[in-house]
């Protein structure tokens, strides 16, 4: 019991300081570098929390995946950024201002807020020492939300081919095949048939 | 000391705020307000785990998996953009983000 509150704390504290250094940082690529820890920390406590499945998606999917094509973007771009963080003290206080109210709205609605008492669980969680996480996902996600996981697939593979178009482009200076010309030959414009004199050569 | 529902919830009310503040504090570089969209997600998402956790409830548990489906799709449509942005315009200051003249 006092482990677990030992690394809740370690993990909430490295989450929230890394979520500030993402912020705060001068350089984007160690922004990205620690949403990345942040992003770690948050699969800690989900841990935590008994949702070892998404902690691994987390992981493997959004560490590995979203986080590293960001980073491939920050170090792809020949932006200057010390530019772009020109104003960063200008917007300071109206950030800081804006931010502070929403958080103490934020710890009002967390300190009223109460469950209905005739609050019935939905898909009840079955106890870890029956089912584990992962199967228990598994069963009411392909059953139940067989629908929404579809959808979720669809909305993927729109942001695929939207990525990909968006992207792709032709260069004009490239060299390509050109299939319709190399098809459209014809004896008359491919051969050329000379007579040549003996001892004169073509001229 | 027990770790509670509302620590969690604490610990995803702060992450939120910093997301906010992050979209304030660096208006003008679209890859960090992405970055900050992605942290209030992050902190959503422990909201979600939290509440599915403490009430034995596994659908909040579906949805974040939705959430992040949708948050993975976002950033990367995002990019895409700032990509074919920077290509055409050589920057990626939201300021001079004005092409449509709205």
């Amino acid at each position: 019991m006092m482990l677990s509150a030992l690394f809740f704390y370690l993990f909430a504290i490295m989450c929230v300081g890394a979520g500030f250094m993402v912020v705060a940082a001068k350089n984007p690529v160690h922004a990205v570098l620690f949403l990345i820890l942040a992003f770690f920390n948050a699969a800690g406590l989900f841990v935590l929390l008994g949702a070892e499945f998404l902690a691994m998606i987390l992981v493997v999917v959004y560490v590995g995946a979203v986080l590293v094509l960001f980073l491939f973007v920050v170090m792809m771009l020949d932006v200057d950024f010390a530019e772009l963080r020109a104003g960063f003290l200008k917007y300071l206080p109206v950030g800081a201002i804006i931010g502070l109210l929403l958080l103490v709205e934020l710890v009002f609605v967390v300190g009223a807020w109460v469950t209905a008492p005739l609050l019935v669980s939905d898909a009840p969680t079955p106890p870890v020492a029956e089912v584990s996480n992962t199967q228990a996902l598994g069963e009411i996600l392909y059953t139940r939300y067989v629908y929404l996981f579809e959808a979720s697939g669809l909305i993927l593979l729109v942001a695929m081919i939207g990525a990909i178009v968006l992207t792709l482009h032709h260069k004009h200076d490239v060299r390509r095949q050109s299939i319709a010309a190399q098809v459209g030959r014809t004896r008359e414009t491919g051969v050329e048939v000379v007579q040549v004199e003996t001892g004169r050569g073509l001229k | 000391m027990t770790i509670g529902l509302s620590h969690y919830l604490t610990v995803a009310a702060v992450l939120f705020t910093l997301g906010i503040f992050g979209i304030f504090l660096n208006r003008k570089n679209v890859i960090v307000i992405l970055m900050s969209i992605e942290l209030m997600l992050l902190a959503v998402n422990i909201n979600l785990v939290a509440f599915s956790s403490f009430h034995g409830d596994l659908v909040g548990q579906v949805f974040t998996l939705i959430v992040l489906t949708v948050a993975a799709a976002e950033a990367a449509i995002g990019l895409a953009l700032i990509v074919v942005y920077f290509r055409n315009r050589g920057t990626i200051d939201v300021a001079e983000i004005d092409l449509l003249k709205g």
